[in-house]
């Protein structure tokens, strides 16, 4: 029986009744279902990290920190190292969320801020989010068959004229780093665009009316007013993008040229942890594998950094423009 | 129920194209608002409404609820012009030129013609920025910070946030943020302040200083204020413009019942509906 010393006391008109066994039943059932849908996402994560750790112990015993800063990665001689793996994972990945941020943005203020009629920004919508549902293989075959070839003649003309630059310092002769992080750029804009969307559409109108009605352009509105008030869910979309960059796998293996090197050049071809797993796997034996669970880990490490670090970054500014603690 | 609504209904309601008697200002004019026709798509919101606001005076808006009071002050500086369907027939003449001629861009209009809102609206920034924000808009080159200074303490929200200038606007209460956007919006001594029922979220004691601003403010420049608050209005305005509700014609067509000095609107009001709305007989 429910517990209710209020029912005698009060008022005989008054229609108030207590939530009947069934109701406080309904309730609990609801919070202990989704304990346990929390809770089971956490063990997973720990058990994937524990697994990997396990299968990459051997490699860790042997190869030690030695396995991060080692740029060779040679199966028969058992030499491994993912240096170049794991400069070229974070420097595509940079010039990915680079590109594919600042359009992302670009997008996200051109739907929200009243440059196409609100149908129009349906149709833009719907194909930017399209382009999140193309397959990565096919953008990898779109890569080689289109990307490149187009590509190459741009790169022997940057690289002729402004060859003393260090982004531009080699010829780009088939896949390399500029088409992989382009490809990879297009697959961040969707996520970045869709976050941005919804962080500029979260601002309240009165925000944009306080804004206009200062007297500010609506040049100086986007950029004084709008940009910093949507910053934290802006930023969100960006660690987003840059973890989805970080993982790409297919297209990369497709595209980056599968090479140990660690260059600032866009046009050599380089290697990224995800492709070095998807390419080497199939054939590696019992020890390569135990060195690939170790590169899986690095991979799954600087995932988790990156993550924090956007964290705490958009809780800064959180703090700093929302005041919220 | 329906009683109670039948009786407002036939307070409200004027047959025929009723227009109120001129006002005659007695003083020199800056912004004279001659309104024919305000639309919203295809709703009528506004209909025949002349109010001339006059230099160094504040002039009181009141009225019931969607009776278009906040419509046409939002017209005078064309804040309006951000609703897609909002249309302007008519004119706002501010000093010696119409407002919405169609050189004019609604920016410089703004720049001239500040406003504060209902509800408190601060920027995502910290609170001297926020205060800064119209001083950066336009330029100014003189003592950034005295002039924050200056407009916090005449918004009466210096000794709030004093010690704390650097810390977001939005962590601030529901009051305090409204003196903020005071603060921001007389930061640039607008030539004339329109101010959309500016104390509704304030506890008593702000809302008077925010009334004694009102009355400091005139000194120099033009205040327009919409109010529900009718004490509000005898307090402060020097001219009342009493606005109703058009039913007659199926809409909700908010016109000028009668405008005057606001003594004489609460005093000896020349409309029977503005005598019963003074009197608290229907709202």
């Amino acid at each position: 029986m429910i517990f209710d010393p209020f029912k005698a006391s009060a008022s005989d008109k008054t229609l108030s009744m207590p939530p009947s066994q069934a109701d406080f039943l309904r309730d609990s059932a609801f919070r202990y279902l989704a304990y346990f849908g929390a809770l089971s996402i956490v063990l997973l994560v720990a058990y994937i990290v524990f697994e990997l750790g396990v299968q990459a112990l051997p490699a860790i015993q042997t190869h030690g920190f030695g396995f991060i800063t080692g740029t060779t990665w040679n199966a028969s001689e058992e030499e491994f190292g993912v240096l170049p793996e794991i400069w070229g994972t974070l420097y595509s990945s940079l010039i990915a969320l680079i590109i594919g941020g600042t359009f992302g943005v670009g997008i996200a203020i051109f739907l929200t801020q009243g440059f196409v009629h609100a149908k129009m920004e349906v149709t833009f919508r719907t194909i930017i989010e399209l382009l999140a549902a193309i397959p990565s293989v096919v953008y990898g075959l779109w890569g080689i068959y289109v990307l490149i070839p187009m590509l190459v003649p741009v790169a022997q003309w940057l690289h002729e004229t402004l060859g003393w630059f260090p982004l531009f310092s080699t010829e780009l002769g088939g896949p390399g780093l500029a088409p992989a992080a382009l490809v990879l750029a297009i697959m961040v804009l969707p996520t970045v665009a869709a976050i941005s969307t919804d962080a500029f559409r979260r601002i309240p109108y009165k925000v944009k009316e306080a804004a206009y009605g200062m007297g500010a352009t609506k040049w100086e509105v986007i950029l004084k007013v709008m940009l910093p008030t949507a910053s934290s869910g802006i930023l969100a979309g960006l660690v987003l993008g840059f973890g989805r960059a970080l993982g790409e796998t297919m297209a990369l293996a497709m595209l980056i040229g599968n090479v140990n090197n660690i260059s600032l050049s866009l046009f050599d071809p380089a290697n990224t942890l995800a492709s070095l797993l998807a390419s080497t796997f199939p054939e590696a034996g019992q020890i390569e594998i135990q060195a690939l669970m170790y590169a899986a880990l690095v991979l799954l490490a600087i995932t988790l950094v990156v993550n924090l670090l956007g964290l705490a970054v958009q809780q800064y500014t959180m703090r700093k423009f929302e005041g919220k603690k | 129920m329906s009683l109670i609504d039948d009786k407002v209904m036939d307070t409200l309601t004027h047959q025929g194209d009723f227009i109120a008697t001129p006002y005659e200002p007695k003083g020199p004019v800056v912004i004279d608002c001659d309104v024919k026709n305000i639309y919203y798509g295809d709703f009528r919101a506004v209909r025949d409404s002349r109010i001339p606001i006059e230099k160094n005076k504040v002039t009181g808006f009141i009225g019931p609820s969607g009776c278009g009071k906040s419509t046409v002050l939002r017209s005078m500086n064309r804040m309006n012009d951000l609703v897609e369907s909002f249309r302007f027939d008519g004119k706002v003449q501010y000093h010696d030129h119409d407002i919405y001629d169609k050189k004019v861009d609604p920016v410089i209009v703004r720049r001239y013609i500040g406003m504060v809102f209902q509800l408190p609206n601060p920027f995502s920034m910290s609170i001297y920025d926020n205060v800064a924000f119209g001083l950066r808009l336009n330029n100014y080159k003189g003592d950034e910070e005295e002039m924050v200074v200056k407009a916090l303490k005449r918004a009466a929200i210096w000794n709030d946030v004093k010690d704390k200038l650097k810390n977001s606007g939005l962590s601030l209460s529901g009051g305090q943020q409204q003196r903020l956007c005071i603060a921001r919006a007389i930061a640039t001594e607008p030539d004339v302040l329109l101010m959309d029922e500016p104390a509704s979220a304030l506890d008593p004691i702000a809302t008077r200083q925010i009334e004694e601003l009102m009355v400091e403010l005139k000194e120099d420049y033009t205040v327009a204020l919409v109010t529900h608050n009718m004490q509000q209005a005898t307090r402060v305005a020097d001219v009342t413009a009493f606005m109703g509700v058009d039913i007659s014609k199926g809409g909700r067509t908010g016109y000028l019942v009668e405008m005057n000095e606001t003594r004489k609107v609460f005093e000896d009001p020349e409309q029977e509906l503005t005598k019963e709305y003074v009197r608290g007989e229907f709202s």
